[in-house]
């Protein structure tokens, strides 16, 4: 069986962006991490949308209805569902995220033993992952009752 | 004094219990006669295009990794390339990819992974040599710029007769202890996310080593340390992904180590410096 010969060529054998691509066999820290960056990427794009979008006001009244109506659309409300949902799951894993960055919330380091499990990748923290997740879904749930219930 | 010989042996009885669920629960094994061992296969020098090459390896209760590849070097090709040494996962020279997971070859036994295929690759994110060996040069260098050694200027080493032991705390040493445990295998280096796209990035082992060092209090280097890390490319790109204590194979928990450092430089954590004192040597 042969593999590509890019691998020939990058002897420095670096993984890359492809390593993100594969979140799963990490477990759910990796997954956190893949979604923190993704979800950040995405918000990036947003504001960029949102500042050009709000900027429509400088040409007028009629400029800023056209720019409202994208978003009164069906591609617009999904796309704003999703807004929703990354700024939450962004946001609250973030600030799991400002605590564990200083070491806060991740045990003590002690002794190790037998199976070696690291105390660091603690139920405190896969419970903030899940609560980042779940308060998303919540997020865009309501967010869609809202934008197509029509009111 | 009976009755505390019986809450002795009460509580000794509750931990073995502990300790065996904990064993049970870790791994579920599978059983089977044959399994095929995928190999990678490429000289880098001799710029060979990479190949799998399969092999059927007779299984036995207990055998590692290790030993699969072993059994097809004797056995099948003698000129499989692996790097190993002490076949019990202390002096980190087996590492590899198994399953696409950086593990130690030696500390990973075949019935507890899935499947009739095992797939042996080399790390990502080491210089590849030749078949399942990488180079760790780098690696080292990492490990080298964080001066992983004590260094205090008030032991006198060169005067025999001033020669005299610091004087520590077991708290003092478990702040520090499970770092030092590192066997520098770097399955961490290979599963970090940052290190698979930043060069210069120092990687989970040695970042988690200039805190094992800056832990210790009979060291005196902490701001060379601080120094070393405080970079573009330093701590500051570490995003606790988790993955390098997921793999760690001694429990080192790297990432632990990484943002307790990073802590004491924010200033999360109190930072007392304290210097352990020397026993006097008369
Ligand atoms: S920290 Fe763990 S995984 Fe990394 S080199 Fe040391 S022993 Fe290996
Ligand atoms: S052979 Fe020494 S760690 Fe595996």
């Amino acid at each position: 069986m042969k593999i590509s010969n890019e691998w020939v060529n990058n002897r420095e054998n670096r993984e890359g962006i492809k390593g993100w691509l594969n979140p799963s066999r990490y477990g759910w820290e990796r997954i956190s991490y893949w979604f923190q960056r993704l979800t950040g990427v995405f918000l990036l794009v947003y504001f960029i949308g949102h500042v050009y979008e709000t900027s429509s006001l400088l040409r007028g009244e009629n400029a800023w209805n056209a720019m409202l109506e994208i978003t009164q659309t069906p591609g617009g409300h999904i796309f704003l569902i999703l807004v929703i949902g990354t700024s939450t799951f962004h946001s609250t894993n973030g600030i799991r995220l400002i605590f564990t960055h200083g070491g806060k919330g991740l045990g003590n380091p002690g002794r190790p033993d037998y199976p070696y499990d690291a105390i660091s990748l603690n139920y405190r923290q896969r419970s903030g992952i899940w609560v980042a997740l779940i308060l998303a879904a919540i997020a865009m749930l309501y967010g869609s009752a809202v934008l197509f219930s029509g009111k | 004094m009976n009755q505390i010989i019986k809450k002795i042996r009460m509580l000794e009885k509750k931990n073995n219990q502990k300790d065996m669920t904990k064993i049970n629960n870790t791994k579920a094994e599978t059983s089977r006669q044959m399994v095929v061992l995928n190999v990678y296969r490429a000289n880098t020098h001799r710029n060979d295009l990479p190949r799998v090459e399969k092999f059927q390896i007779p299984v036995q209760r207990w055998m590692t990794v290790l030993d699969a590849l072993l059994f097809a070097k004797s056995y099948l090709d003698s000129s499989i390339a692996i790097r190993y040494s002490c076949r019990m996962a202390s002096c980190g020279s087996c590492g590899m990819k198994i399953n696409g997971v950086p593990k130690l070859a030696c500390y990973t036994k075949i019935s507890e992974l899935q499947g009739n295929t095992i797939t042996c690759e080399p790390l990502s994110n080491f210089p590849h040599i030749r078949d399942l060996v990488t180079d760790f040069s780098q690696f080292f260098e990492h490990h080298k710029e964080m001066a992983p050694f004590i260094h205090n200027n008030n032991a006198d080493i060169k005067d025999e007769n001033k020669l005299s032991e610091f004087k520590q705390t077991p708290q003092d040493v478990d702040n520090y202890l499970q770092f030092s445990y590192c066997i520098k295998c770097g399955l961490c280096y290979s599963a970090c996310p940052t290190v698979a796209t930043d060069t210069k990035f120092p990687g989970p082992q040695a970042l988690s080593q200039a805190y094992r060092y800056y832990a210790d209090t009979r060291d005196d280097l902490s701001n060379r340390r601080l120094n070393a890390v405080d970079g573009k490319h330093g701590i500051w790109r570490c995003h606790f992904a988790g993955s390098c204590s997921k793999v760690c194979p001694k429990g080192v928990d790297p990432a632990l180590g990484i943002q307790l450092l990073r802590g004491h430089i924010m200033g999360y954590s109190r930072n007392e410096n304290k210097i352990a004192k020397l026993r006097d040597p008369t």
